[in-house]
């Protein structure tokens, strides 16, 4: 995106097209999309089918049962209404801290961006370790967290805190100044500006984002488990009822949590897209 | 704040050398002439002994130039793995349902526990740690579920060896005359003051070094390893508790020396190695000077008055993998399910 134009729906579209104007793939691009193919098939699509494949083994009422069963479900509700409620705040405080990273001078902000990225950096394990130390019984703040709902809630907010930020921030680096004066000397409110000059610029970003911190949450195993202590009906995140399937050797039941955890992130994926597109076209 | 800098520069040490064990360390002796390679595969607690046994080992007729290649990890994941093709000569794993998984998969010859020690190599038995000075009074099972007491056990349903400790909560109540109602209530109001159940062994224990919890629910020799090291606590050996029988077994298709490394972890040598690391031995008459780590380091395992065995008072792995921890019907399964209910 070199220019920033008022007219974002069509660049939007431009850009879906890829470039093939013909429609006719070049001999290039041709073996770019084999690669990019066998590349994606056996990362993602081979995996996950096999996922599936062993979550459908012991049947439907097989795979229903062990959603269902009464921990699981709690774990479940527990794990995505958490990642959900973690994303919407990451869309809000990412797109500030974006902001501030992008528009403002201060003392200290290269070292800021550089902080931002350690959670994706930290081994989880370790991550789970400084939260509980920080925030544990011995806390040197005095915020004990430990083995309560917050916890879980906490290592989702560290995990999943550079997504957003991430993804905004080179889309908001791009962003036309003058696009804004423009705006104001047509007399556009800040506010009207924003909602409907920035915001739809930002939207696609900010939806990748969202996406991504939606996934991750939803996988988060390591950084939390030291510091939630797994209790049932409590604190208990899906990927520990997967890792209780596995050591019964139940295989299919483990793999049919993983399935309902794919289906509920594929939801919210496509989701995220169609809300992004709306905002596009009304921007 | 210091404290917490402590953890965090552990951390940080630990995940390093976590990613090292990853790739498949060679602890081999460079000057080995033979190109003789024993692939180890264990659960995470008795990579220090095996170690140790390892240069013990090296220094024999028929260990020189023998090299090692180690992974360690928890206890089920480690079977599956090598059921699923990680190549290995010798396992030492948490519990017996493990190496069984091995002898269905026919990786392992179904003689395995036929030996003098039934296939077991190591052993251990289930104790309290509790903060230094033992502040809350805790020395029985009773004090465990008096209320306001907080545990930490590790989660039986997603870690095999946690599976010792609620076996002991169980048993204790039978060994003392108790009846199986009466055990699962004593399960209950155990899990009703678990305050954490951490994935794994070592995640408990970090739990419990961290501040969570008045007791913690672990082995003698990972309470002996971890006052090796320095941590400060202590632990309780209560009156009647679980005998813990860590088993090992050589490969069918395992490179021949290996016999000779398992006879040489069960003989005298290996198991003075494991005993230093806090493990109990599995045979009659060693001799240990002084072990570490240990309540009275002269005499560092005391006689349990009352030992529960897995084969005398629960029948076998296999048996009691389905009463106590299956998925839905489990009698742990059940009081872990309840314990959150509750609150």
């Amino acid at each position: 995106m070199a220019t920033a134009t008022l007219d974002r729906g069509h660049l939007v579209r431009r850009r879906a097209a890829g470039g093939t104007r013909t429609g006719r793939l070049t001999a290039t691009s041709g073996v770019g999309l084999g690669v990019a193919l066998l590349w994606f098939s056996l990362l993602v699509l081979i995996p996950l089918s096999a996922v599936v494949a062993t979550a459908a083994e012991g049947g439907w009422s097989a795979f229903w049962t062990s959603i269902t069963a009464p921990q699981t479900a709690a774990a479940i509700r527990l794990t995505v209404g958490f990642a959900a409620l973690v994303t919407v705040l990451n869309v809000v405080t990412g797109t500030i801290v974006a902001w501030v990273l992008v528009r403002d001078r201060f003392p200290g902000k290269r070292l800021l961006e550089l902080l931002i990225d350690l959670p994706f950096a930290l081994p989880t394990i370790v991550a789970g370790l400084v939260l509980l130390s920080l925030y544990g019984q011995d806390s040197p703040f005095g915020v004990d967290v430990a083995n309560q709902r917050s916890a879980v809630f906490l290592a989702y907010l560290f995990v999943t805190l550079p997504f957003v930020v991430r993804t905004v921030q080179p889309v908001l680096e791009e962003l036309d100044p003058e696009v804004e004066e423009a705006a104001a000397s047509l007399g556009a409110s800040r506010f009207t500006t924003f909602r409907r000059v920035i915001l739809p610029s930002l939207a696609p970003a900010i939806a990748a984002g969202a996406a991504l911190s939606f996934a991750r949450g939803v996988s988060e195993y390591g950084s939390l488990v030291l510091l939630s202590g797994n209790l049932p009906f409590r604190t208990e995140v899906t990927s520990v009822r997967i890792l209780g399937s596995i050591e019964n050797d139940n295989l299919p039941g483990a793999a049919s949590i993983a399935t309902i955890l794919l289906v509920i992130s594929l939801v919210v994926l496509v989701l995220l897209d169609v809300v992004q597109r709306r905002m596009v076209r009304r921007g | 704040m210091r404290r917490a800098l402590t953890i965090i520069g552990a951390a940080v040490a630990l995940s390093l050398l976590g990613g090292a064990c990853g790739g498949g360390d060679v602890a081999g002796r460079a000057d080995g002439g033979g190109s003789e390679t024993i692939n180890i595969v264990g659960f995470a607690v008795p990579e220090a002994a095996n170690k140790a046994i390892a240069d013990e080992f090296g220094a024999t007729p028929e260990g020189e130039g023998v090299r090692f290649r180690t992974s360690y990890g928890a206890s089920g994941d480690q079977s599956r793995a090598v059921e699923s093709g990680l190549e290995a000569d010798y396992v030492h794993f948490s519990v017996a349902s493990d190496v069984t998984r091995l002898v269905d998969a026919g990786l392992v010859a179904d003689t395995w526990d036929d030996g003098p020690t039934k296939g077991i190599v190591s052993r251990s038995i289930v104790v309290f740690a509790v903060r230094e000075g033992n502040p809350k009074g805790i020395d029985s099972w009773d004090d465990l579920v008096r209320p306001g007491i907080e545990i930490v056990t590790p989660n039986p349903s997603s870690s095999g060896a946690a599976r010792w400790n609620a076996l002991a909560a169980w048993g204790q109540v039978i060994a003392d005359g108790g009846t199986e109602e009466e055990a699962s209530e004593y399960l209950d109001r155990f899990f009703a003051n678990v305050v954490s159940l951490p994935g794994s062994g070592r995640d408990a224990t970090t739990a419990f070094l961290g501040g969570t919890g008045d007791v913690f629910m672990t082995y003698e020799n990972e309470a002996i390893l971890a006052r090796q090291h320095g941590e400060e606590f202590d632990y309780v050996i209560p009156e009647t508790t679980m005998l813990i029988e860590n088993p090992g077994a050589i490969l069918l298709d395992a490179t021949p020396v290996a016999q000779a490394w398992l006879d040489f972890v069960l003989g005298e040598e290996g198991q003075r190695q494991l005993a230093l690391k806090g493990f109990r031995p599995v045979i009659d008459g060693l001799e240990v000077d002084e072990v570490e780590g240990a309540l009275d380091p002269s005499d560092p395992f005391p006689e349990v008055a009352n030992l529960l065995t897995v084969d005398e008072d629960f029948g076998s792995w296999s048996e009691l993998s389905k009463t106590f921890f299956d998925e839905t019907t489990g009698i742990v399964t059940k009081a872990i399910e309840k314990s959150g209910k509750a609150s």
